[in-house]
């Protein structure tokens, strides 16, 4: 239990740093980004495009998807259309937190619970290997990570702005569920395991979700311009980089200081 | 106190001190499966509440949303 109430402040302590760091880069990053493809998304589904101005913010997507006075979506991208998952029944009246800073300090706290989550998956990957961990060899730790948890899933569904049609829900989170740990336990074969049939068994872990593929939606379709979707893709992904460098150096900084031989 | 001042243990040290491995390995399992919790449910969770809390970190990390 002392092992784990050690381990469970190590990762505190780095989701924190890293989870209030990226809350900033967030800020700067994809926030903007997101608000502007609402401009598009809300636009759009009204029947009125008025970039410029930030409409009240609707974030559930059946919201805005069908019920603009019983018209279904511009796009289709609502409930009826096929394209959006069958499953997504958020309720009219679901809570949301308002626009402006109640959003950015929901924001803050998911990223910060993201960061103490994903900071005791890696303090748990530190233990298992064996391996020595400091602030050094926790950047790299940080790398894998990344690897594993942006850009695997991240070549099949690439981080995407509202307002973009996608494959049902269930089916793109088992993907991305998959490609993740496959990911990570190939990494963990090719690095950690000595012996070459592992690395083998790694690599092809690795290969294996994109040979079967990423589920993708039956038109691919997006409110906000291909400019600004690719402006979110590069804005995600290099967020994300900060962020698992931060976590994984942090990470391994206060483990190695937690776990430090008398 | 071995098992909380090495959680990464050597096998041969490992052996010599009978349950220390073991521990160190139940506490990165707790440490697993509430890592994994805590991301599933800002992550994943399709509690729209959740969903709708935790909207931009969802888009910013690529976890799939909608």
């Amino acid at each position: 239990m002392e092992t784990f109430r050690r381990l469970f402040t190590v990762a505190v302590l780095a989701g924190l740093m890293a989870g209030g760091f990226v809350t900033l880069v967030h800020q700067f990053g994809t926030v903007p980004v997101i608000l502007a493809a609402e401009v598009f998304e809300h636009g759009e589904a009204a029947g009125q495009a008025t970039p410029g101005v930030v409409p009240h913010t609707e974030k559930s997507h059946t919201r805005e998807g069908h019920n603009h006075d019983g018209h279904s979506h511009a796009l289709g991208l609502g409930r009826d259309s096929g394209l959006a998952p069958p499953g997504h029944d958020h309720g009219e009246a679901a809570w949301e937190p308002a626009d402006g800073w109640e959003r950015t300090l929901y924001t803050a706290l998911a990223d910060i619970l993201t960061g103490i989550g994903f900071a005791l998956l890696l303090a748990a990957a530190f233990v298992l290997s064996g391996r020595r961990i400091d602030w050094r060899s926790g950047l790299g730790w940080g790398l894998a990570g990344f690897a594993s948890i942006t850009l695997a899933p991240g070549l099949g569904l690439p981080p995407e702005v509202p307002g973009t049609a996608a494959a049902a829900l269930l089916d793109r989170q088992l993907w991305w569920l998959a490609t993740a740990m496959l990911t990570g336990g190939g990494l963990a074969l090719v690095f950690l395991d000595r012996r070459v049939v592992a690395s083998a068994i790694g690599i092809a872990l690795i290969v294996l979700p994109h040979l079967i593929g990423a589920p993708q939606p039956v038109e691919a379709i997006s409110a906000a311009p291909p400019a600004l979707a690719h402006q979110f893709v590069v804005a995600a992904t290099v967020s994300s980089l900060l962020f698992w460098l931060a976590l994984g150096g942090l990470a391994g900084f206060f483990y190695e200081r937690s776990f430090k031989s008398a | 106190m071995q098992t909380t001042s090495h959680p990464t243990l050597h096998p041969t040290t490992a052996a010599a001190v009978p349950g220390a491995r073991t521990g160190a390995v139940t506490a990165a399992v707790m440490s697993a499966l509430l890592g994994a919790f805590l991301i599933w449910g800002v992550g994943f969770s399709h509690i729209a509440v959740a969903h709708n809390a935790a909207h931009d970190t969802r888009h910013s990390n690529g976890f799939p949303c909608h």
